[in-house]
């Protein structure tokens, strides 16, 4: 049975966003949700997988509740969660620049730049909860960018008019991260969290048709340990690794999610990826992943490609009247700071046609000969002169003269499971946080939202949602031998048995490497009808090799990286699957899913609102998938076509 | 290029390690450290050895993840991160030894991975500013001296890699804990816990068996985001100051 | 409550800091300036021998006589040797109890050895036994007059010039002052470190200082025996 078997389903309607104007409604959830009384509130489990800004932030305050949490993460410590690596800031609408921003105009520009194919009630609420976020995190003693009157610091990202990104150097991510682990050691050593890192979740435990636990493997030991709880939370980031290379963390993955899906959560929009237009271009077969260098570089420098196919000459070599200043050309009102997707999109066209440039002709000249003429080479420096250091430590060129070589890769992704208003999934007593749920890009995340998402969700949304869940709902106790326990053990030991007893003659890497490769190709930056069906035809005879060839050397009771990597790697075939399924049925341009045949004359995305306005929620079930439709509803802000020629 | 690897294979806590030799080819200068040890590993694997096991995850020098000791410096030959490191300063034919973290209070997990989870209590003990979620007043409230917040800054910049404890003769963790005291110390948010938060910090650190400094300099020649030297002697008075 | 993290019960200030590796460190420090102040005086006094024998032993005896009436005749050496005593005891107890906690605290050494900058370290912990193992020989020597060639109580000078003129006495000197100007090099930057009193911008001056006054006090300390050695002072 194929995946393009798949049945339309019942739609999906209840949000528990209530009713009524939109700027209260985030009230009047709080003030409707059940609450439970602190001094029952350590009678109370939860398991809070993953330690990121949403993890890390939904653990802490959870316990400082009263909540006793069970948290897990892969890495060695909490600290290390992929969240680290975010560079460019976190949005708030503070309007400390009396810019004329303000909530409204935070939930507008995000349910714009999602193309049109985000919840309007969830937007809003994260626009409102963002001002709270910078309040928390200045008191944590996060050391954001300041004047020198000692305020903060803001600056303007990714196509917004308003200065409303709070950021600390280039290091936002590492800053807000440790903040929220800080107040996570905090509870720690309180005894409130129980921490479980070097622990990898591996399935969801669902008693009663409710989330109820984890089976969860000690990476150092291989032991794996079912743990117990009355509600999980699945905060456990984004799967843009299943492409291979992306700018993700290497052990960034997606089982967690796809595991809950198996056991009944909805997925929603998988296809929906995010290519990030300046990355390091790959210098070779051995890459392992992919660096992103900081969007602001587009500010200043020139991007573009020689005019003949086939040019190997040295940049310098190359006459100004024989180069192509493609963005420029193409939308000369935006040139070179067209959003994202679209930036991503022209450079894929340069390159196919053959006027690539560096290893491959995977590659485009982002040159600043021009600015250091008319800036001057230090005010170059002063701007970009941790980037350029950054890239010349990976690639051995100097930027200064010669320019720097980028091209787009995988950075994000908004799919993910789906959750309601309250982030609970379609599993009740589920819920899923930050990067890991669909809720609040739609098609499109821009600049700097991210953290904001995964904070929200973390200290402000779940808290008072899952306190409702648990003040609303009577969990008896669960039997430790219950039979669904011991059937989702016996599940997770023998994949791992199947795993190890192949003993084929490929490695773990190869195979995702080739995996990867294909969903670059055919999943990627645009799309078309063809390529997804000789994807989907594609996969499932990876799949199949797999299960013929893998080797893994040594046993599952030890560390065992290989092993990690393959199990890893099995979630990723179906999820690829259903991404490209999802990207098929999607005949529409929407956002970061560019299919080539819904384009307008002029060659750009077009979306189609008749039939597509809706989130695709996708139901698990073992053969041919279930589509959920969520129709979505824009009252506040009307869809419109982009447009930046 | 050819290389020579000398790693130090163990296969678990309590189980005898050695240099173990290694060769591999066809490396190119674009590598970096860790994708010349994936090369190997895919090799290993095919042959039906155990892979070697380091450590990693964003391979960007933000996480803290990596780390070992190559030929007898902690993160290599430059002043960075081994993710960050590349073949490029390596010359074919180099033999190059390879080697975890070494410290009482890292034990060896396997390989070159160690348990750094110390770290973890060191900052539990008092490494935060008590700012239950909800309880925050208005981000303006307090204003922060840009020198201090570029003070605090420059000490937040810590990976919590370790590589300064690897490289201490005495493994000592002072620049680890003074990088995050005086982080937090330093801003006006963290002066209610100010001196509690060093003592804490610093028993914490003596408890886990950390060596005393002697103020060797190593660590901060070691540390790949420059932490600098001085801020152990800001610790030292933080200490002090919260003992009256 | 869930808020309530930290035990606010502490046990007595000066149990703690000889308790902790940073407190320990600090009285190593505050032990070692008492000594260094005091070696800068008797420095200073000991130039006396270029003086003449009248100089120096006048000085040796107004040492005694300080503090009178106050004081009783010599106590005040009494006194500074209490003092010094226990500078001395504290330090080298608390270098010892350090180094080896220093030495536990990295169980198993790198395969690959380089010459590390621990350099400092290493001279620190073998030139403090050195100065250890010299203050007993010289307290002997000049003292105690125990080992001193000459040993006539009340003259210093005499006693001084005995046993400079054997090789090995003044060898032993010689020794201990290149082992001493060593020590205060690093040693006076680091107890400036200990104490927090370092910061980025007094980082070098702090050094520059360490190294004038470990050359002054090791110039000083040597013109002695050299001069003795090579007649000038006999
Ligand atoms: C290079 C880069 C730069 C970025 N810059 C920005 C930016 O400037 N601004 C912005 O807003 N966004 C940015 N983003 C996006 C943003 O960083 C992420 O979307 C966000 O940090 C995700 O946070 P999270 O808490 O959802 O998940 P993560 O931080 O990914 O955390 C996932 C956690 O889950 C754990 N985990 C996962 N699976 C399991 C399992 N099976 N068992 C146990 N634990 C598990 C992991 O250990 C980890 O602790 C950037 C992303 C990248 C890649
Ligand atoms: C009894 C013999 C001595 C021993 C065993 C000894 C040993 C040591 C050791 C191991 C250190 C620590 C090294 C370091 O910080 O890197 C040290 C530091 C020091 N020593 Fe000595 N020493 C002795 C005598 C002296 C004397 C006579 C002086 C006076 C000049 C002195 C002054 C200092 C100073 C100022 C420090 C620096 C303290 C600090 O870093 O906080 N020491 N000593
Ligand atoms: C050339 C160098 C030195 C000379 C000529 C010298 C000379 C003397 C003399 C003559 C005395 C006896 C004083 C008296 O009894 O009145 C003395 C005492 C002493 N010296 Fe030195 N000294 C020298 C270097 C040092 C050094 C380097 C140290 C320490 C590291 C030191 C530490 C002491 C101490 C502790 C005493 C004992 C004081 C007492 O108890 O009376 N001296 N010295
Ligand atoms: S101080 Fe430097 S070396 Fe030490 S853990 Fe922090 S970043 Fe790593
Ligand atoms: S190397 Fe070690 S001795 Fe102190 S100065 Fe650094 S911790
Ligand atoms: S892998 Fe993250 S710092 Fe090296």
């Amino acid at each position: 049975m194929s995946y393009l078997d798949y049945r339309v389903g019942e739609p999906i309607a209840d949000t528990k966003a209530p009713a009524g104007p939109i700027e209260q409604r985030w009230d009047q959830r709080r003030f409707e949700a059940k609450l439970v009384n602190p001094a029952n509130r350590r009678k109370h489990t939860v398991i809070v997988v993953g330690t990121g800004l949403a993890g890390g932030a939904a653990g802490a305050t959870l316990a400082e509740q009263g909540y006793h949490v069970v948290q897990f993460c892969f890495q060695d410590s909490p600290r290390r969660a992929h969240s680290i690596a975010a560079q460019g800031g976190i949005n708030a609408a503070k309007n400390y620049r009396n810019d004329g921003d303000s909530v409204r105009r935070l939930f507008y520009d995000t349910v714009k730049g999602g193309d049109f194919r985000a919840r309007e009630s969830n937007v809003h609420r994260l626009a409102q909860v963002s001002v709270e976020i910078i309040d928390q995190c200045v008191a944590q003693g996060v050391p954001f960018a300041r004047e020198y009157g000692g305020l903060l610091d803001t600056r303007s990202f990714g196509g917004v008019q308003v200065s409303r990104t709070f950021y600390a150097r280039g290091q936002t991510g590492q800053q807000l991260l440790l903040g929220a682990y800080q107040a996570l050691s905090r509870q720690i050593a309180a005894g409130n969290v129980e921490m479980h890192a070097r622990t990898e979740m591996l399935d969801l435990v669902v008693v009663d048709g409710r989330a109820r636990g984890i089976v969860a493997r000690d990476l150092v030991t291989g032991e794996l340990t079912t743990h117990l709880a009355d509600a999980v939370v699945l905060a456990t980031g984004g799967y843009g690794n299943v492409f291979y290379l992306s700018t993700n963390a290497k052990n960034s993955n997606a089982t967690a999610i796809w595991r809950a899906h198996r056991r009944g959560a909805f997925f929603a929009n998988p296809c929906f990826t995010q290519i990030h237009p300046t990355c390091i271009p790959r210098s070779g077969d051995h890459q392992s992943k992919l660096t992103l260098m900081s969007e602001s570089l587009r500010n200043d420098g020139r991007i573009w490609v020689p005019r003949a196919q086939g040019d190997t000459r040295p940049p310098g070599e190359i006459p100004e009247h024989e180069r192509d200043y493609y963005l420029e050309r193409i939308y000369p009102a935006f040139g070179n700071l067209v959003p994202r997707d679209i930036a991503s999109r022209a450079a894929k066209v340069v390159c196919d046609e053959g006027r690539g440039v560096g290893p491959g002709g995977q590659g485009v000249y982002l040159d600043f000969a021009d600015a250091i003429a008319r800036m001057g080479r230090a005010a170059v420096e002063a701007k970009y002169g941790n980037l350029f250091e950054m890239y010349e430590r990976i690639t051995a060129e100097d930027p200064y003269t010669v320019p720097m070589r980028i091209y787009p890769a995988i950075h994000y992704t908004m799919g993910g499971l789906w959750v309601d208003y309250d982030l609970q999934t379609t599993v009740p007593g589920l819920f899923a946080i930050g990067e890991a749920n669909f809720s609040d890009h739609g098609a499109n995340r821009l600049g700097a939202s991210a953290l904001m998402q995964g904070l929200a969700d973390g200290y402000f949304v779940l808290p008072p949602t899952l306190n409702h869940y648990l003040g609303s709902t009577r969990l008896d106790p669960v039997a430790a031998d219950h039979p669904e326990i011991e059937a989702v053990e016996a599940d997770v030991a023998d994949r791992l048995d199947l795993i190890l007893a192949v003993d084929g003659d490929r490695t773990p890497d190869s195979f995702h490497r080739e995996l990867g490769e294909l969903l670059w190709d055919e999943c990627g930056m645009a799309r078309d009808e063809a390529g997804l069906r000789r994807a989907l035809a594609r996969i499932p005879e990876l799949r199949a090799e797999f299960w013929r060839r893998i080797k893994v050397p040594g046993t599952g009771a030890e560390l065992n990286q290989a092993l990690e990597k393959a199990n890893r790697l099995v979630d990723y075939f179906e999820l690829a699957e259903l991404m490209c399924l999802d990207a098929l049925h999607r005949a529409e341009s929407c956002g970061g899913h560019f299919r080539t045949e819904s384009a307008t004359a002029d060659g750009e995305a077009a979306r189609n609102d008749e039939e597509f306005s809706y989130a695709a929620a996708w139901e698990y079930t073992g053969g041919a998938p279930v589509l959920h439709r969520e129709h979505l509803v824009f009252e506040h802000v009307h869809p419109t076509q982009r447009s930046y020629a | 290029m050819n290389l020579t690897l000398r790693i130090w294979r163990q296969s678990g806590p309590d189980a005898p390690g050695a240099m173990t030799e290694y060769h591999v080819s066809g490396i190119s200068p674009d590598m970096s450290f860790l994708e010349m040890l994936d090369t190997l590993n895919e090799e290993l694997i095919l042959r039906g050895d155990q892979p070697v096991a380091f450590d990693h995850d964003c391979r960007e020098g933000i996480c803290g993840a990596c780390g070992m000791v190559i030929n007898g410096q902690a993160h290599g030959p430059e002043r960075t991160t081994t993710c960050q490191l590349h073949m490029r300063h390596f010359a074919d034919g180099d033999t190059i030894d390879v080697e975890p973290w070494r410290a009482g209070a890292f034990p060896v997990v396997r390989d070159l991975v160690v348990d750094r989870s110390a770290f973890d209590r060191i900052i539990g003990s008092g490494g935060y500013i008590t700012a239950p979620t909800g309880s925050a007043p208005e981000a303006h409230a307090t204003p922060v001296p840009k020198d201090a917040a570029d003070l605090a800054f420059e000490h937040a910049e810590c990976i919590g890699c370790g590589a300064c404890v690897a490289a201490c003769p005495n493994g000592s963790a002072m620049l680890f804990t003074a990088a995050k005291v005086v982080h937090l110390n330093v801003l006006p948010q963290g002066a209610p816990e100010r001196a509690g938060r060093a003592r804490a910090m610093v028993e914490a650190m003596d408890a886990e068996g950390f060596g005393g400094c002697t103020n060797t300099g190593e660590c901060a020649t070691a540390c790949p985001k420059g932490i600098p030297l001085t801020g152990i002697s800001v610790l030292n008075r933080e200490y002090l100051r919260g003992l009256r | 409550m869930a808020l309530l993290t930290r035990a606010v019960r502490r046990p007595s200030t000066l149990a703690t800091l000889w308790r902790s590796t940073v407190g320990k460190k600090a009285v190593m420090a505050v032990s070692g300036l008492v000594m260094l102040l005091y070696l800068v005086f008797h420095m200073l006094g000991n130039l006396k021998v270029f003086f003449g024998p009248g100089d120096l032993n006048g000085y040796a005896h107004w040492l005694r006589t300080l503090g009178e009436p106050l004081l009783h005749y010599g106590w005040f050496l009494w006194l500074a040797r209490v003092v010094l005593l226990a500078a001395v005891v504290a330090h080298a107890v608390a270098a010892y109890q350090l180094s080896r906690r220093d030495a536990a605290a990295r169980p198993q050494k790198y395969v690959h050895r380089r010459q590390r900058t621990s350099y400092a370290t290493r001279t620190m912990r073998w030139g403090g036994v050195i100065l250890g193992l010299f203050i007993v020989w010289h307290i002997l020597d000049l003292t105690t007059l125990t080992v001193n060639p000459r040993g006539e109580e009340g003259h210093p000078y005499q006693n001084i010039v005995a046993s400079f003129s054997t090789w090995y006495g003044g060898g032993i000197y010689c020794l201990a002052m290149l082992a001493l100007g060593l020590h205060v090099r690093h040693g006076f930057w680091s107890a400036a470190q200990t104490l927090g009193a370092n910061n980025p911008r007094r980082d070098r001056a702090l050094k520059l200082t360490a190294n004038a006054t470990a050359l002054l006090l090791t110039a000083g300390f040597l013109s002695v025996p050299v001069a003795v050695m090579t007649g000038v002072v006999r």
